[in-house]
């Protein structure tokens, strides 16, 4: 059982890449890159993750007790709030897409190839 | 290549990838078995050295400030590029918001529109969103918050406010030039910052205010200061990003 | 060292003058923006020069942020370990800044303070990148390129084909970072560090297991993203197409080289303890892929029509050929790639400009619409078509000088084919060049196309640019081409180059003196003497060779397709269905690329924990 949040991780990458590859949909393509980026972020707190230990803040513990790895949450929390804007981005771009082009398909809005 | 060309390369490269993760993923340590000397060594020195219960905060903005002055560089640069590719669609150059004054007057969303529940509650939450907003921001160094978290609420009360029908109220508390301003002090506050540290001590982002005691506000030093300052930018940051969003969503209404 | 004033300062000068332009941005003085931009940039250029100079005369310099300095052996701040070739690399940056922020005083009509501020945000996250000492740090940094490097995509009017360019950009860019946190993590759950040089210490000396391989087969995917290299490569040309030209003569001249930076640097400190004993193996394994990126680049470049497009693949090409010195192993190999990188960068720079005064001039950039179109912009076209010569790596030019370097290192190894291999990537990219520059230049071969199926609309994308066209070509369009051009020629003639290229790249692969000096705060040293050997008689050959056959290749394809025409032969009709194959492959969709990425990274790490072990 000890190696399921690493399975869960595994499992999200994939998947989430699978729906990033086969979408018809701009806005499903880059919702499935949010899947992909929670991936890492199940990867890094199951990584930092210490049997029994409380949440790293001590102003109601005592400083001897047992904590969870706060470098991995450091690493984390400013991932998320970064990754909504650069959604917010690929979401503005996709607004862009539907104007031009009147639709979202990723095979409509091609226009360099080769 | 077709759809199932590029469906049939992927599921062959996602098998062999799934078998390197697992070969990868089974030379972790168990889960709950960790023992890395960095985040140890972290949560028994932070609180006496920097006067912090939040062992994360510290390091987010002091032991490893600098990763976080690049994250919010990031913020800002998706923000900016956003603004960018909003504004240029409505055919504007990205400098002139003459039309943003005019369009308020024909607002989407009147307030007859909106539900009488979400009305007053919208309106009569914004305050204590805000509150809470701020208290996030400014407590990073006791508990957990800090500017990122803080600054998203502090957005977030003014989405509030659109939702409870407010359109021109909300245009009105956000003049776009305050945003951006907000914005870039936010961003560039944190270098500044970080160079008062170097005039202080020779060192960039040292935290040369005095530390306080445990458990007070004012404890940490630059942490509460950076956390401040990076609630700042993450506020203007989300602020403008729904603003564009909004004004998008009024023009196309219009159009309709 | 351990004041942290050099070392951050190119950083957060950049940053604070990015934080004002942002802030102000409802003032609208254009002039005043520019002006502070271009101060921060130049600013921080002299600060990496300063950090290059004394990295070269003290050693590495090991700057602890926040004063936090290692304990017991265990490093808790976030360093900048610059040494000379970072310090090097950091400084080209700034240089490479400064001709983009001074072309795009003319190149665009308004500015803004929006495009200066990315401008800088993009050198600064190119800066720190060089100098971090960090693999979160690095992280970071590589994040921040992308998205300051997509801000700049969109940087321009409402029009599909930026739009593509920069969705396959931030899709496969966002990607290729996933899989280096991916590798970031597994190694922080192995070591639990994130430093360069603890990293390095923990693996040294044990046997490399799945963990570790996989974890170096993931973070050398996620950087041959952004450096380009095949399978990975596709987003580079549509991006590049429809970037800005200001911003191309970054993303060209360096952010890929930075890919291969951060994989040559994370294998030198991180892995090459463990996996010293597997050397030649992974020789081979990148050398393949060097070696398939080059001819592929090389191929898809000469099979192009859209000037931007067409110098967009000879940069995977040339990545291609970065990625063979790199892989050679050693430091003569990385020498010579550095001295290559900086000249190409500048030639490629130059080249750039030269599309943007076209563009600039005429509006359009596709060859064969623009037949003829040059005449009279014959100073342009001188620029350009040496451009291409120093391309084909002609002797005086520092591109020669770089090539040389690798092709005498690699023969010192016994890979007698890198040469060949060299000679035949130049030829084919360097005379798509030529081709280009006799067609808009003077005139010459058929003014329609050449039959080839699946040609693009990408004339009417790239128009806009300039917002019209102009009569006179100003000073500041032209100067800044001829200046780079110039730059890439130093780079081969001013005396030394190789002698302290060399130096630095044996700083570069001593893990132990890096460790050392990283966590137990050992003095440095000065770079020690090194005895160069210049390029050789046979180095001269080659180079000769493929600047002849580059021009008789380019104006060859100018003149005989009259010819071919009439009787396709079965050769030339295999020749076309393959070479419309491999322009189908990149069809601008962008699940196509992520298919393609994810079985690149599986071949490649497959690869590693496969043979490594």
């Amino acid at each position: 059982m000890s190696f399921l949040a690493y399975a869960v991780a595994a499992w999200l990458l994939l998947i989430g890449l699978y729906g990033v590859v086969s979408s018809h949909n701009l806005v499903h393509l880059i919702l499935c890159l949010s899947v992909v980026q929670a991936s890492t972020y199940v990867l890094l707190l199951a990584i930092g993750y210490r049997a029994g230990g409380k949440a790293p803040v001590f102003a109601d513990i005592p400083l001897s007790s047992r904590v969870v790895d706060p470098v991995v949450q450091s690493l984390t929390l400013t991932d998320v709030v970064v990754e909504a804007t650069v959604t917010a981005l690929l979401l503005a771009l996709s607004l862009q897409a539907y104007k031009r082009f009147g639709t979202v398909d990723p095979d409509e809005i091609v226009s360099l190839t080769g | 290549m077709s759809h199932r060309g590029r469906r049939g390369l992927f599921l062959v490269a996602a098998a062999g990838l799934a078998a390197l993760l697992v070969h990868g993923l089974a030379g972790l340590p168990g889960v709950g078995h960790f023992h890395g000397r960095y985040g140890l060594l972290l949560a028994h020195v932070a609180v006496p050295e920097r006067q912090a219960t939040d062992i994360v905060n510290s390091i987010t903005y002091d032991y490893r400030g600098v990763d976080t002055m690049g994250e919010e560089f990031i913020l800002f640069a998706s923000a900016v590029g956003l603004v960018i590719v909003l504004r240029r669609m409505r055919g504007e150059r990205q400098d002139d918001d003459r039309d943003r004054d005019d369009a308020s007057e024909s607002a989407v969303g009147r307030p007859s529109q909106t539900s009488a529940a979400l009305r007053v509650l919208g309106l009569a939450l914004v305050g204590p969103v805000l509150v809470l907003g701020i208290y996030f921001a400014s407590q990073g160094q006791l508990t957990p918050g800090g500017g990122f978290q803080g600054g998203v609420i502090l957005a977030a009360a003014l989405i509030l406010v659109y939702l409870a029908g407010r359109y021109r109220a909300m245009t009105r508390l956000r003049p776009i030039p305050v945003v951006e301003l907000a914005e870039g002090l936010g961003a560039a506050g944190y270098a500044a910052i970080g160079v008062g540290g170097l005039i202080a001590g020779a060192r960039f982002l040292l935290n040369f205010i005095p530390q306080g005691s445990m458990g007070n506000l004012l404890s940490g030093g630059t942490i509460a200061l950076l956390s401040a300052v990076v609630g700042l930018e993450v506020a203007g940051a989300f602020t403008l990003v729904f603003a564009e969003f909004m004004d998008q969503r009024r023009l196309t209404g219009r159009r309709q | 060292m351990s004041s942290t004033v050099f070392p951050a300062l190119p950083v957060a000068v950049p940053f604070l003058g990015a934080g004002l332009l942002g802030a102000t941005q409802s003032l609208r003085r254009r002039r005043l923006a520019e002006a502070i931009a271009l101060g921060a940039a130049v600013a921080a250029t002299a600060l990496c020069a300063i950090d290059l100079v004394l990295a070269i005369r003290h050693g590495d310099a090991v700057a602890w942020f926040g004063g936090w300095q290692p304990r017991h052996g265990v490093a808790i701040g976030i360093s900048f370990t610059i040494d000379p070739l970072g310090a090097g690399l950091a400084t080209f940056v700034g240089l490479l800044t400064i001709a983009a922020l001074v072309f795009s005083w003319r190149h665009f009509e308004s500015v803004g303070h929006v495009f200066p501020a990315l401008l800088l945000v993009f050198m600064a996250a190119m800066m720190g990148f060089s100098l971090s000492g960090d693999i979160f740090n690095l992280f970071v940094f590589f994040e921040l390129m992308s998205i300051a490097g997509i801000a700049l995509t969109c940087h321009r009017p409402d029009e599909g084909a930026p739009l593509q360019g920069a969705l396959n950009f931030a899709i496969t860019n966002a990607i290729g970072g996933f899989l280096v946190l991916i590798g970031i993590a597994l190694l922080y759950g192995r070591t639990g560090a994130l430093n360069l040089a603890q990293i390095g210490a923990m693996l040294a000396g044990h046997r490399p297991d799945g963990l570790v391989l996989v974890s170096f087969g993931l973070i050398v995917s996620g950087f041959f993203v952004k450096a380009a290299v095949v399978p990975f490569h596709f987003w580079l040309a549509d991006a590049y197409a429809t970037a800005p030209t200001p911003v191309c003569i970054l993303f060209a001249g360096v952010m890929s080289e930075l890919g291969l930076y951060a994989v040559a640097r994370i294998y030198w400190v991180v892995y090459a303890g463990a996996l010293g004993a597997h050397q030649g193996t992974l020789r081979m394994i990148l050398l393949t892929a060097g070696a398939v990126t080059a001819l592929l680049g090389a191929t898809m470049c000469f099979l192009q029509h859209h000037i931007k497009r067409m110098l967009a693949f000879a940069t995977i090409s040339y990545v291609g050929l970065f990625l063979v010195g790199i892989a050679l192993l050693d430091s003569g190999g990385l020498a010579g790639t550095a001295i290559y990188v900086v000249a190409d960068g500048f030639v490629k720079s130059s080249l750039f400009i030269c599309v943007g005064i076209i563009q600039h001039r005429r509006s359009r950039v596709d060859e064969r619409h623009l037949h003829g179109l040059g005449r009279n912009l014959p100073f342009t076209g001188i620029v350009f078509f040496v451009g291409a010569l120093a391309l084909a790596a002609l002797p005086p030019f520092g591109t020669f000088l770089g090539k040389s370097t690798i092709e005498d290192a690699a023969l010192a190894r016994g890979y007698s084919w890198v040469p060949a291999l060299f000679t035949v990537a130049e030829i084919i990219t360097a005379a798509a060049v030529i081709r280009a520059a006799g067609r808009v230049f003077l005139g010459w071969g058929p003014s329609e196309g050449s039959g080839l199926p699946g040609e693009n609309r990408a004339d009417e994308e790239t128009s806009q640019e300039t917002e019209g066209r102009s009569d006179r070509t100003p000073a500041l369009l032209w100067l800044p081409a001829v200046i780079l051009l110039l730059a890439g020629l130093a780079v081969g003639v001013v005396p030394g180059v190789d002698r302290v290229a060399q130096a630095a790249a044996a700083r570069f692969v001593d893990r132990q003196g890096y460790i050392a000096a990283v966590l137990h705060a050992r003095p440095p040293a000065a770079l020690p003497a090194v005895l160069v050997r210049g390029p050789t008689l046979a180095d001269y050959l080659y180079a000769g060779g493929s600047s002849i056959g580059a021009v008789l290749l380019g104006l060859g394809a100018l003149v005989l397709p009259r010819r071919s025409h009439d009787s396709p032969s079965i050769i030339s009709r295999r020749a076309r269905a393959a070479a419309s194959w491999i322009r189908g492959l990149h069809s601008g969709h962008p699940g196509d690329y992520v298919a393609w990425v994810t079985a690149g990274t599986a071949i490649l790490a497959g690869a590693f924990a496969l043979t490594l072990q």
